[in-house]
């Protein structure tokens, strides 16, 4: 059974319990602005989280957004003068607004644990994944982890051009899309009739003549620009479709569910046979014994390749989530490694970081059934 | 009781409207001087009108302040969250049809279909630092569009007007919008993506589902069904 929705008053108590949790593991408690600066955020995310941000203009400061998580704020802080490695923990709403009617809330509390560290890896992501593990042992939740690095890695070898593997890449987070890239270039599918109508204008003419009879160049995107895209088109309608046997290895991995014990033997097998996930595989495994090694073992865990791929875009490597398969509530804790947004965000600099956040709204919600949380 | 009809309360969406009841045996009429906006429904009992701003109608419906209101189904979808959540679509009144496209400069000879469009989003981001600007002001509906579609490195820029100068004007890369013969596009050197539009708009009857359904409400409504030739069912 489900507790109706607690008062704020039992949720702060609450979080300020699982801050205490992160704090008593040696994170530094840290705050962040709930106002921050909107352009940097606006960059960072998809449209998805963009559209539901509360912007709004500050006279003197400019586009201001009510911070949509804690992520980016404390990934700020440690570039600019944080010591390694470095353990932090925060509590705090975040506001996110609703798109569809329904429950969902648009301002909720995270508590949250972030570890920059560029020590052993996979110790780093089986401590993050522990500290939320142990303090939300009592509810008994379903653990679930995947690997955002073992689909780049695959993507990365595939036999394939590097802009190809580049437009998978980018759309690993966009699964339909992705699906119907992989056909297209595996030939599968074939180049629709406006594609092939727009290739056979340019074997008639150069692209400079096409965009003269088009009309006037307008806008900012420029004439360079639309030539070198008609180059890498006509080039890309030569190259050989990617083989069959790839993507059917690609397919099998991404369809890769269930509990890790059963997974594992699988992954080991596709990593024969596609050589460029087995350094990720490898990862994998020292990180379920990192995982085990901290009263972890792999029987407790459930493994989705594709989990984190609809809705985690700054995700790079780890990625995990705790849920309560109850209602229609939201995972109870989430989290991941994020490698490369301390990149975008360090300007050069670049941290390995993995991090997670508990909500705290949800434990409550959760805690007549489970009992001492 | 009567139940609150809202229709658009002037120009030729509200003539065409008019026109539409009248045919079906309901007269809709304006009372009062030419500028004033009040309204009679003659030939069926029960029924009050309310002329107001087509853009304002899916609001009202959405609050039950009316219990009918036509309007264009792009500005419903625009408008209301989960729209089919709160309101029910009863006819597709057959005027006003206007498509709501994604169109890019004419002179972009690479680009034809949405994936092209997602593949110079990427391109252009690369290139310019910012992601590739779509100037609209169907936020909703073009949002969801590029989201089922898979379309990434782009940014809605709000635009409450003259839409199609954005591009010129550099303060967008491309445009969303609502076009009817696409001659303003044409003109302003922009060319419509091919594939199905966002949405394929038009005048349709819209009934609140939140508005107070009482039991006389119910059998006017019925009596309205009726008399227009549609299946009632509230």
């Amino acid at each position: 059974m489900l507790a109706a929705a607690p008062d704020k008053a039992t949720i702060r108590l609450k979080a300020a319990r699982l801050l205490a949790h992160f704090q008593s593991r040696g994170a530094q408690v840290v705050e962040a602005d709930i106002l921050q600066p909107a352009e940097t955020l606006l960059d960072l995310y998809g449209e998805d989280i963009r559209a539901r941000a509360y912007v709004t203009a500050d006279p003197l400061r400019g586009e201001m957004m009510l911070r949509p998580d804690f992520t980016v704020p404390v990934v700020q802080m440690h570039m600019a003068h944080g010591a390694e490695p470095a353990r932090y923990a925060y509590m705090g709403e975040v506001f996110r607004r609703q798109e569809h009617l329904g429950p969902r809330a648009s301002e909720y509390m995270q508590v949250g644990y972030e570890l920059f560290d560029r020590g052993d890896a996979a110790a780093a992501d089986a401590e993050v994944f522990a500290a939320i593990a142990e303090v939300l042992a009592p509810l008994g939740l379903r653990a679930v982890i995947g690997d955002i690095g073992l689909l780049r890695a695959a993507v990365a070898g595939l036999s394939t051009t590097a802009p190809r593997r580049a437009a998978l890449m980018r759309h690993i987070w966009r699964p339909g899309r992705f699906r119907a890239l992989l056909e297209r270039f595996s030939g599968q599918s074939p180049a629709c009739e406006a594609r092939a109508a727009m290739l056979r204008r340019f074997e008639a003419a150069r692209p400079e003549a096409l965009i003269a009879e088009a009309g006037p160049l307008i806008g900012k995107r420029s004439a360079e620009e639309i030539t070198a895209r008609v180059a890498a088109l006509r080039a890309d309608a030569q190259e050989p479709p990617i083989p069959a046997d790839e993507v059917a290895l690609l397919a099998r991995l991404l369809d890769l569910k269930g509990p890790v014990a059963v997974v594992l033997p699988d992954l080991r097998d596709l990593a024969g046979q596609i050589p460029a996930i087995a350094p990720a595989v490898a990862g994998l495994e020292a990180r379920l014994d990192a995982l085990a090694a901290l009263g972890h073992p792999a029987e407790a865990l459930e493994f989705e390749a594709s989990y984190g791929r609809t809705q985690m875009e700054y995700y790079d490597g780890f990625v995990f989530g705790f849920l309560a398969g109850q209602g229609d509530l939201p995972p109870v804790a989430t989290g991941g490694r994020y490698d490369a947004l301390t990149a975008v965000l360090g300007a050069g600099a670049a941290i390995p970081a993995v991090g997670g956040v508990i909500r705290p709204g949800v434990v409550a919600r959760l805690k007549a059934e489970g009992g001492a949380a | 009781m009567t139940i609150r009809l809202g229709v658009p309360s002037k120009g030729r969406l509200m003539e065409k409207t008019f026109d539409w009841f009248t045919e079906r045996g309901v007269t809709l009429r304006r009372t009062g001087s030419e500028r004033e906006y009040a309204g009679a429904v003659e030939g069926i009992e029960g029924v009050a009108l309310r002329l107001l701003s087509a853009g304002e109608i899916p609001r009202e419906l959405g609050a039950g302040r009316i219990h009918l209101g036509v309007t264009g189904s792009d500005l419903v979808r625009e408008g209301l969250a989960d729209w089919d959540a709160q309101v029910e679509e009863l006819a597709a009144m057959g005027f006003g049809h206007a498509d709501l496209v994604i169109a890019v400069p004419a002179c972009w000879v690479d680009v034809e279909t949405l994936d092209d469009l997602d593949a110079v989003a990427a391109q252009f981001r690369a290139a310019h630092g910012h992601r590739l600007r779509i100037a609209t002001k169907y936020h909703r509906l073009v949002r969801e569009h590029l989201r089922a579609h898979g379309v990434a490195d782009y940014q809605l820029v709000d635009s409450q007007g003259a839409t199609e100068g954005t591009v010129a004007n550099l303060t967008a890369e491309a445009i969303a919008d609502i076009t009817s013969t696409g001659a303003t596009l044409a003109a302003n050197h922009l060319k419509v993506l091919q594939g199905e539009p966002v949405h394929r708009s038009q005048a349709t009857l819209f009934r609140a589902r939140n508005a107070g359904w009482g039991a006389s409400d119910q059998t006017a409504f019925a009596g309205l069904m009726a008399r227009l030739g549609l299946a009632a069912g509230v």
